[in-house]
């Protein structure tokens, strides 16, 4: 599972940095999106894979017998902010491509 | 304790009243000026109330809890130089609030002038009350920012606006300065408590670190105090409303740095270094002030420049070190702090009367406004220091000092002449202005023609020229208690002697003041027609400091930023993302330690999970080559892949994520489906591939794969290295009896991390409000707007060729909208359903904002933009500043209780019948999240969906990419 998960993590980023590095506004919110995406597994990998474990306080006492809650709250909070970024993201790229004229990031290619 | 209740009112009284202005006074500007000067007024009777308190040198203390974990308290400080500057800042606040009414033009509400007057007065009040040094750094930069606000009043005019950034600039920088400095003494002193540093300072003094705590402090204190070479902001800070010249430049903003030279002079003073800089630089200051003031020939120039000089007195007799320096400091803070606000207030009366401030073209106007000239005289005599009146008083006083000075014979001749020299061009420049305006022949060509000023706009002026008259007659019984009291708590057991009378006999101070008196006279006689005619001041003419401010403020925001851009590989983000990357990567990879051999992961990996990855992967890579062209596939495959890292939260047991995921996911697809209609179109064909771009391409791929592949290896290691005993046991321990639920995650969020929390949805409601704004003037591109149908909207024919269209197309959606619509109270309750079992199961606030949102998403496409706003009226942004008001009113409930900020309770109350009723205040804070979550969503997909119905309009000032081809 673990080296699933990490492959998975590793082609996310991978995909998100290519896209990144795009010329077109549009190319790069994708590529946010999916570096988010990755970044998001990636802190809720650090709490470690559990198939199976409980989220919620059940009659066990021993606190191994459940997830770890920790970075599944910040997992949580990121995913809300991540979308609040995206959507200033594709604002700033609206506003941009009305000002410039085209979609390029620099504003100053020449073609639309 | 009833003084330590005074001083919190008079500190907290001016803000709420700042803070009540605009709901109380809107539109009404007899209630505005009552609230502004009913303050005032009241907040001067509580000082004067506090006297007896403080008369004898006593020190009145009240404290609040701060940090105490870090030795902080807010507190509270009332001695005799507090006292003094609390009369004066709010008495003189009172006559400049009156003032203000009849100054100000008629037609304006006032509302933001007294709410930032009172402010203003607020963060005034604080410097002088505060106990503790930090905190008297936040007001003194809280001062710096209503006077940015106050100078930039007429925030039309380009003039006022490059004034108030000059002193922004200059004073808040100074204020940070000051913030290292008192840092440096708190460390010194071992407590940033006032009275823990004004007993350390001996030990201050001997310590290595003195200098540069000196420094920077005086830093802070000469850029507020307009000490040469940081004055230039002063004279361009004119450009403000007279009354706010004659608040800031009398009584309040200027003086804080005196204040703060007299704070600490016990501690500071006494050494070479605070000799030679402080007396220097008021010498400098005082004598470049008097002379460019002789030479201005506008009237609040002249008052700019006297205002720097007379600073620069103040400073210097702090600088000299001498016990009866510090009395003559005082005594002349208070001096001048009456007449310059009195002069300022004739200046504004001439000025509202004959719409000139202009020296050359005034005259004669004693005979039109005879009680005002009258007045003005008494300022004006008072300013050059002419017996009776109070400025006379405390120049012998400064004579007397600067005669006792015992610093060397060149030293102590140099002090002396300048000091005649300074006295002898403030008899000039105050002969030149109350004669040149009130004197001569009355002149026939003003703008407007002059009358008497209204009543109550003399008032204040006649109260002030009183307050000269009385202390210049009466000085021992008027001021000799306040000066006292103030100078005890400066000096203690040091207090000199010292005689406030008009007459000491035929001494050495009265020649001085004789000399300098007839210089003056014969300066003005001699040299007012030349002075007229200049139009700069001779022989410093030359030097501007202000000149200088740009030229580094220009090297700092144009000639940096393009070394860098030279420097730097090109100004493209493209090649800074890059450099970006590959740091990022680069630093990643020097981080890496070898680790311990892990041992191998236990669980077997399911074919299952796999093959969703599999799938997974594919969309990500399909959405990166599909960006480009294909923006609807991309935007679908991305969507896939955010499915996949849902399924993955559900089947690693995080059922909370999964859900959020899921919403957040469906919504942000929305949105961008909204906002792919406004980018252009690209056809592939159209586009082909240049070589560099090929390279590119190439090159990128080569660092992403890096990226890719240096990830993947380090979530690996982490993953078979996870931590033992992380903080998660705590809070899975301390869930259900500390936070009274089973969600752990939620109760993460809404209690324990309830801080964070409130961070995160405040940047949520910014992001949203910055998206709101963003699109308020959004002007899409021409094209864009012509590439559907809509084209054709705008004639008669394709209006009703439009409106068939819209009709078949509702038409087709009919059945669909229905059940859509039947949908809804479904998923509202489901949301409702979500939120309140957020503490014990997975839901919560945020997801359950998410999902009333899509109600609205869901509407939107079934009924169409139109039918939801005629219906449904939504207001997001009261939706957010609720929940946000929500989520603080639940932390501060827990403080009024006597809790930390956000304390939950929990508990259960026992009701008959019904039994047991678990209640948790929590909820209230999750419910402010779900307010501010739903609402701050719901805005930005309104304001993007509301773009749909906008309409070619035919605007003369369309867009610059009008001419663009529609291809």
């Amino acid at each position: 599972m673990e080296a699933v998960l990490a492959i998975a993590i590793g082609a996310l980023a991978g995909s998100g940095v290519w896209l990144l590095l795009r010329p077109r506004t549009f190319q790069v919110i994708i590529g946010l999106t999916l570096i988010s995406y990755a970044v998001n597994l990636f802190i809720f990998a650090v709490g470690g894979v559990r198939v199976g474990a409980d989220p919620v306080l059940g009659a066990a006492t021993d606190p191994s017998h459940y997830a770890d809650p920790l970075p599944q709250a910040l997992v949580l909070t990121a995913i809300v902010i991540s979308f609040a970024t995206t959507a200033l993201f594709l604002v700033v790229l609206l506003t941009s491509r009305g000002f410039a004229g085209n979609d390029h990031v620099d504003g100053e290619d020449g073609t639309p | 304790m009833p003084y330590g209740l005074i001083s919190t009112a008079i500190l907290f009284l001016p803000f709420a009243a700042a803070l009540a202005t605009p709901l109380i006074g809107r539109g009404n500007r007899r209630r505005t000026t009552w609230l502004m000067t009913g303050t005032a007024g009241v907040c001067l009777v509580l000082s004067s109330l506090l006297f007896p308190g403080i008369a004898d040198g006593e020190v009145l203390r009240q404290s609040f809890a701060w940090a105490p974990g870090l030795g902080l308290d807010f507190t509270l400080r009332v001695d005799g130089l507090t006292w003094l500057f609390l009369i004066l800042v709010t008495g003189i606040g009172l006559l400049v609030g009156i003032y203000a009414n009849y100054y100000m033009p008629r037609e304006y509400p006032l509302v933001r002038f007294y709410s930032l007057l009172l402010g203003f007065m607020g963060a005034m009040l604080g410097i002088v009350l505060s106990g503790n040094v930090i905190q008297l750094v936040f007001f003194w930069e809280l001062t710096s920012l209503f006077s940015f606000l106050l100078i930039g009043y007429w925030h039309h005019g380009k003039s006022a606006r490059d004034a108030a950034r000059t002193a922004l600039i200059v004073t808040v920088t100074g204020g940070l300065c000051l913030l290292a400095g008192v840092l440096v003494l708190g460390h010194i002193a071992g407590s940033y408590d006032v009275d823990a540093i004004l007993a350390a300072g001996g030990r201050i003094r001997a310590s290595p670190l003195y200098l540069p705590a000196l420094v920077l402090i005086l830093l802070g204190a000469f850029t507020k105090s307009a000490q040469v070479p940081f004055h230039f902001w002063l004279p361009q800070a004119m450009s403000a409303p007279t009354p706010v010249s004659a608040y800031l430049h009398s009584a309040t903003m200027v003086k804080a740095g005196v204040f703060l030279l007299l704070r600490f002079w016990p501690v500071l003073a006494g050494t070479e270094a605070w000799f030679w800089i402080v007396g220097g630089v008021g010498l400098a200051t005082m004598l470049v002030g008097a002379w460019s003031a002789t030479f201005q020939q506008d009237m609040k120039g002249v008052l700019a420049y006297s205002t720097i000089s007379h600073l620069g007195l103040i400073t210097m007799l702090a600088g000299l070190g001498s016990t009866l320096g510090v009395v003559a400091a005082i005594f002349h803070t208070v001096n001048h702090a009456t007449f310059k606000a009195s002069m300022f207030m004739a200046v504004g009366a001439v000025d509202h009367e004959t719409g000139t401030r202009d020296l050359r073209r005034l005259g004669g106007l004693r005979h039109v406004m005879p009680i005002t000239a009258t007045l003005a005289v008494i300022a004006g005599a008072a300013m050059a220091g002419v017996p009776l009146l109070n400025g006379f008083l405390s120049k012998e006083m400064f004579f007397a000092v600067a005669l006792g000075a015992n610093h060397g014979l060149v030293l102590d001749a140099l002090t002396v002449l300048v000091a005649v020299a300074a006295a002898a061009l403030g008899v000039t420049y105050s002969l030149r202005l109350v004669g040149g305006a009130f004197f001569g022949p009355l002149r026939h060509d003003y703008p407007r023609e002059p009358h008497e000023p209204p009543r109550w706009m003399r008032f204040p002026i006649g109260i002030l020229a009183l307050a000269c008259l009385a202390v210049g007659i009466f000085p021992a019984w008027v001021v000799g208690p306040l000066l006292r009291a103030a100078a005890l708590s400066v000096l203690g057991a040091q207090l000199p002697a010292y005689d406030l009378a008009i007459w000491h006999g035929l001494t050495l101070p009265l020649l001085m003041s004789v000399i300098a008196f007839v210089a003056g006279c014969v300066l003005y006689i001699a040299g007012r027609r030349r002075i007229a005619a200049r139009d700069s001041t001779p022989l410093i003419g030359w030097t501007s400091a202000l000149h200088g401010f740009e030229r580094v403020l220009g090297f700092l925001t144009t000639t940096l930023p393009e070394l860098q851009a030279k420097i730097f590989p090109g100004r493209k983000l493209q090649v800074q993302l890059l450099v970006v990357v590959v740091l990022a990567g680069i630093f990643g990879f020097l981080a890496v330690r070898p680790l311990p051999a892990a041992a191998a992961p236990g669980m077997h990996v399911d074919p299952a999970f796999a093959l969703l990855w599999l799938l997974g992967i594919a969309c990500a890579i399909g959405a990166a080559t599909q960006a480009k062209f294909q923006r609807m596939a991309a935007l679908i495959l991305t969507a896939g892949t955010g499915l996949v890292v849902c399924i993955t939260f559900v089947w690693l047991s995080a059922p909370d994520l999964a859900v959020t995921q899921l919403v957040v996911e469906s919504i942000t697809t929305v949105l961008l489906l909204l906002g792919l209609r406004w980018l252009p179109k690209r056809i592939r064909e159209l586009a082909p591939l240049s070589s560099t771009a090929r390279y590119h391409r190439v090159r990128d791929a080569v660092v992403a794969i890096g990226i890719g592949v240096g990830l993947a290896s380090l979530a690996y290691a982490v993953m078979n290295h996870l931590v033992a005993d992380s903080a998660s046991r705590f809070y899975l321990e301390q869930a259900l009896p500390g936070g009274g639920g089973r969600n752990v995650v939620n109760v993460i969020l809404v209690d324990f991390r309830a801080l964070d929390t409130l961070g995160e949805i405040s940047v949520l409601s910014i992001v949203a409000l910055a998206v709101f704004a963003l699109l308020w003037r959004f002007r899409p591109a021409a094209e864009s707007l012509g590439s559907t149908r809509r084209r054709e909207i705008g004639s008669v024919q394709g209006e009703a060729r439009a409106d068939r269209a819209r009709r078949a197309w509702a038409d087709q959606m009919m059945l669909p909208g229905f059940l859509i619509l039947l949908v809804v109270p479904v998923i509202t309750l489901f949301a409702l359903h979500l939120f309140l079992r957020g503490h014990d199961l997975p839901g919560g606030g945020f997801v359950a904002g998410i999902t009333v949102t899509m109600t609205l998403i869901v509407l939107y496409m079934a009924a169409g933009a139109r039918w939801v706003e005629a219906r449904l009226k939504v207001a997001p942004v009261r939706w957010i500043g609720a929940g946000l008001l929500l989520a603080i009113a639940t932390g501060l409930a827990a403080v009024v209780l006597g809790d930390p900020f956000l304390t939950a309770y929990h508990g259960h109350w026992s009701v008959p019948v019904l039994g047991d009723i678990p209640y948790n205040s929590a909820l209230l804070f999750d419910l402010g999240v779900f307010a501010v979550v739903s609402g701050a969503s719901a805005l930005m997909l309104v304001v993007l969906a509301h773009q749909s119905l906008r309409r070619v309009v035919p605007a003369p000032d369309a867009p610059r990419d009008n001419g663009e081809a529609e291809s």
